[in-house]
């Protein structure tokens, strides 16, 4: 069993839930990859702000 | 020349002064009544309340910019309105009694042509017994970060629970709504990742039990019926997307809960189904229902009049459909468009002060009656935004006559952006980053979900944290009117 599926057993709602694993977690915190979402999501927030005017 | 009297200095009542005091320019006046002296932005005083920010980092003194607008401040809080004028004189005017210092209780009849309650919500923490002291104010049993005062004593107590982990005591932490009827749990829920992010930095996280309690029917409903979202080519409810939060961060939840009762170290709640239930915590942030701030309205004659201007929950009455009926016949058009008072056209609602015409999650009660479900949010960049169409509708009224044309800015035609952080850290620090679009859902426009897809997104990493950073930096430099602090939208 990975680390990141062991909360599944400690609270009966959580077994009907989804726990990220290590690759979306190390994503999470990849520079790189944030960078691109940081530019992705002010985009789309512009977007959004652009819409409600 | 003409005056507009905008009545609070939150986030709505700030952008329509002084965008009204732009337009207008000096041959108008615009005056802003607002009982504190300073301007506080809000979502960061979550970052207060664990100790991750100073209250001076989150809060200016609101005479300085309202004297390089050119915008006449008087610190004081409003106790009722004349719409029509007195027995004396037709002209309406609004009963102020100052708080500033030295002029404590001192009353003024402020008359105007145009009036704006923007006075924000009272935080009704006396609605739960235990939560309030009775008097109005937040009790000694729990904590709350809906002020930056309350957040910094949020934070002592805090450290005192880390402080008892370190010495190897077990704390309990209880985060969530205080009452059936609560609103902005999204304001609680960036708090409880808070707490969670600085008990891990402060290695005690394994000392601690983090449990959140909500009026909400289901995790992730934040008070708009919940969302849905694209994620890895699916289209999912919000109900996934917090629950896996929760799940992954070890959070337990107990949702559906109305607080009856709040003791030292015990809460009572009653769910759903009409069970009952207590839970004892170390820590707890309880957040208070909101209602309207109490202001009175009489006629020339003395005569008591509130109720043609204020719905009972003391919020103002707008252009909203308040007959709308049963669930089933809400529509997206319910909601108002231009915030002006039905019965007197000089008056305008903006923010949280303005009266919604219903929820816009499911209405939901226990078998003993008891109303548990979230009241709409009417926070943060929607309040920024109506309270500017409002000033502009003012504006032209003034400049271009009685007839001009309202400006709209319907809640069903506007998206939000929610960043929720977890940690301040650059690096360390992640956040849960949503946009909805539009902020009430249309079943009309977008069938299935009642919200455009394309512009409703989740997701959580350093890229929705670095927003939330610039987001505070950059309403902080708007509200203090830097240069070009008119081109940062709302």
């Amino acid at each position: 069993m990975s680390k990141e599926e062991e909360n599944f057993q400690k609270n009966d709602n959580f077994k009907l839930t989804m726990i990220p694993g290590s690759f979306v977690k190390m994503m999470r915190t990849c520079i790189l990859w944030q960078f691109i979402r940081f530019m992705v999501l002010n985009i789309k927030m512009l977007v959004v702000v652009s819409k409600s005017h | 020349m003409a005056r507009l009297v905008v009545l609070g200095g939150g986030v709505s009542g700030h952008t329509a002064a002084t965008f009204a005091a732009k337009w207008l320019g000096k041959e108008h006046e615009v005056v802003v009544v607002t009982p504190n002296s300073k301007w506080n932005w809000i979502p960061s005083n979550i970052w207060v309340g664990v100790g991750q920010m100073k209250k001076e980092e989150v809060v200016f003194e609101l005479a300085p910019v309202y004297k390089k607008a050119g915008i006449t401040y008087k610190q004081a809080k409003a106790i009722s309105l004349n719409p029509e004028g007195s027995a004396k004189s037709n002209t309406p005017f609004v009963t102020i009694q100052y708080t500033q210092k030295g002029r404590v209780g001192e009353s003024e009849d402020l008359e105007y042509d145009y009036l704006i309650n923007a006075t924000g919500p009272k935080l009704n923490f006396d609605a739960t017994p235990g939560l309030g002291d009775g008097n109005g104010q937040m009790g000694n049993n729990t904590v709350s970060v809906c002020t930056a005062e309350h957040a910094v004593h949020a934070s002592s107590e805090l450290q005192k629970c880390i402080e008892k982990m370190k010495k190897g005591e077990r704390q309990k932490f209880l985060v969530g709504t205080g009452h059936g009827t609560c609103t902005c749990q999204g304001a609680a829920f960036e708090y409880i990742f808070n707490i969670e992010h600085e008990l891990k930095k402060a290695g005690v996280r394994d000392m601690a039990d983090i449990k959140w309690i909500s009026n909400e029917s289901f995790l992730g409903d934040f008070g708009m019926g919940g969302l849905h979202m694209k994620v890895a080519g699916y289209v999912v409810s919000s109900k996934l997307f917090a629950e896996s939060i929760y799940a992954e961060r070890n959070v337990e939840w107990i949702i559906g809960a109305h607080t009856s009762k709040v003791e030292s170290g015990k809460i009572e709640y009653e769910l759903l189904d009409g069970t009952k239930g207590e839970e004892s915590f170390d820590f707890a942030m309880l957040l208070p229902p909101f209602s309207g701030v109490g202001l009175k309205a009489y006629a020339p004659d003395g005569s008591d009049i509130t109720e043609k201007i204020f719905a009972a929950n003391g919020f103002m009455k707008v252009d909203a459909k308040y007959d709308a009926g049963d669930y089933e016949n809400w529509k997206a058009s319910d909601w108002p468009r231009t915030y002006q008072n039905p019965t007197y056209k000089n008056l305008f609602a903006v923010g949280i002060a303005f009266a919604p015409p219903h929820l816009m999650s499911k209405p939901m009660q226990s078998p003993n009656g008891t109303a548990i479900n979230p009241t709409p949010p009417r926070t943060g960049m929607p309040s920024g935004i109506i309270g500017k169409a409002v000033a502009h509708s003012i504006c032209d009224l003034i400049l271009k006559g009685k007839d001009a044309h309202l400006h709209d800015a319907s809640m069903a035609e506007m998206g939000a952006a929610c960043v929720a952080s977890a940690g301040k850290g650059l690096f360390t620090g992640t956040a849960a980053a949503m946009t909805v679009y539009p902020v009430v859902p249309d079943y009309e426009k977008y069938p299935g979900t009642g919200r455009d897809t394309d512009y409703t997104f989740g997701e959580v990493g350093l890229a929705g944290h670095w927003i939330k950073h610039i987001l505070h930096h950059m309403f902080i430099y708007k509200a203090k009117l830097k240069p070009g602090w008119a081109l940062i939208p709302e």
